[in-house]
């Protein structure tokens, strides 16, 4: 499949992957427009996290195609595929992915850093991606310090500070408040559409998938509703 | 909704006309429908029948005459009993949505494809919703207004996936009834 247009920057078909004798994907299938907001819901169980864990080339399914821009994600050598992740994917997860005992500012600067940024340009722009999240002023405070509301944001940013063109967000308010969540989900899909950035987002929320595009559901391992050109 | 009571909490804030506080129910209460200025006419009328407010006087500032309203204190008093009272927790089962899914299982139709193009109509408004609070320089009355509605649009979507849930066995009870 040719992506060269970019309306389809991620598909993929007839996935399955069992995790021991449990089958958490039978046959899903998928695609995300460029820029565009998805979200998928599910009770859990249902499948969402290790289809979000496939698509980002985390795991590899047991069979079926992951395609990102015309190749197969599924088939990458895994030198390749960290590569990518870093170059083209943010990710956010509930919670736990920020660096404790570093401050916000410089959790967000890393990925630049490590990138090849000088550390006074990342720690620049980190700053910028900050400000754009509403966080500026907690910059030098640890991610223990902070409130669950302003930690996500600070993932956020780091997830969005190497300009990647798809996020994928694995209930990024599951730990939050109905106030909190308005503000992280508002501060990503503002962001998002500003600078045209994909989004798959996983949420069991009907309110917080109300922020999508468009929404699918999955049940039992298949996508069920919606949306899917299977 | 009490418009007669809605009509008092705006006229609490000082005499007001007809025109006027249509123009601010409708600004306060942005998600619901406009009031008519028919109601808001005859609904001013009944209260001053009902001793609550009382004419004030007529202005005209080169436009059309308008008649100022002012709250009267039996007026305040029944705007705080009001105010006070708790709604009752209906429970809302006679919901149209309900009875849709009652029926089409009844009529043997297929009652999960209601419930899934339902979910879809359900998201699409939510979406809309969200699309209104969250755009820049929304004021609180269309957030608030806008988290009501998406809260109880949450909760009849709750609803129609556990209803999908149990489907089958709703089914075989209806079957057996």
């Amino acid at each position: 499949m040719n992506n060269g247009d970019g309306k389809v920057p991620l598909a993929a078909r007839g996935l399955t992957k069992a995790h021991g004798r449990t089958e958490a994907l039978r046959g899903a299938s998928v695609e995300l427009g460029a820029g565009e907001i998805l979200a998928v819901t599910g009770a859990s169980g249902s499948g969402k996290s290790t289809l979000l864990h496939c698509l980002a080339g985390i795991v590899r399914p047991d069979a079926g195609e992951v395609t990102y821009a015309g190749e197969r994600l599924d088939r990458l050598p895994e030198r390749r595929l960290s590569e990518l992740r870093r170059s083209d994917f943010g990710v956010v997860f509930q919670f736990g992915q920020l660096i404790p005992e570093l401050t916000a500012l410089d959790n967000v600067a890393l990925p630049l850093m490590l990138a090849g940024t000088s550390r006074g340009e990342a720690r620049a722009r980190a700053g910028e991606w900050l400000e754009r999240f509403g966080v500026r002023g907690q910059g030098e405070l640890r991610p223990g310090e902070m409130s669950g509301g302003q930690a996500q944001r600070t993932a956020l940013a780091r997830a969005l500070v190497t300009g990647p063109r798809i996020v994928f967000a694995d209930e990024p308010t599951g730990a939050l408040d109905s106030l909190a969540t308005e503000q992280v989900m508002t501060s990503l899909t503002h962001t998002a559409r500003e600078t045209h950035t994909a989004v798959l987002l996983i949420t069991h929320d009907a309110q917080v998938a109300a922020y999508a595009d468009r929404d699918i559901r999955m049940t039992d391992g298949v996508v069920a509703a919606a949306g899917v050109t299977a | 909704m009490s418009t007669r009571h809605i009509l008092l909490g705006l006229l609490a804030a000082g005499p007001s006309h007809g025109y006027d506080l249509k123009r601010r129910h409708d600004e306060r209460f942005p998600q619901a429908r406009p009031l008519a200025y028919g109601q808001v006419y005859t609904t001013l009328q009944r209260l001053v029948r009902d001793g609550l407010a009382r004419i004030e006087g007529t202005e005209s500032e080169g436009g059309p005459e308008r008649t100022t309203y002012r709250a009267t204190e039996d007026g305040s008093r029944e705007l705080a009993r009001w105010a006070r009272e708790i709604a009752p927790p209906a429970p809302f089962v006679t919901n149209e949505i309900f009875a849709k899914v009652v029926v089409s299982i009844l009529s043997g139709g297929d009652a999960g494809a209601y419930l899934r193009a339902q979910r879809e109509a359900h998201m699409e408004r939510m979406r809309e919703l969200t699309a209104v609070k969250t755009a820049k320089g929304a004021d609180l009355a269309t957030v608030l207004s806008a988290d009501y509605a998406l809260n109880h649009l949450d909760a009849d979507l709750r609803w129609m996936t556990t209803t999908a849930a149990r489907l089958t066995t709703l089914t075989a009870e209806v079957d057996s009834a």
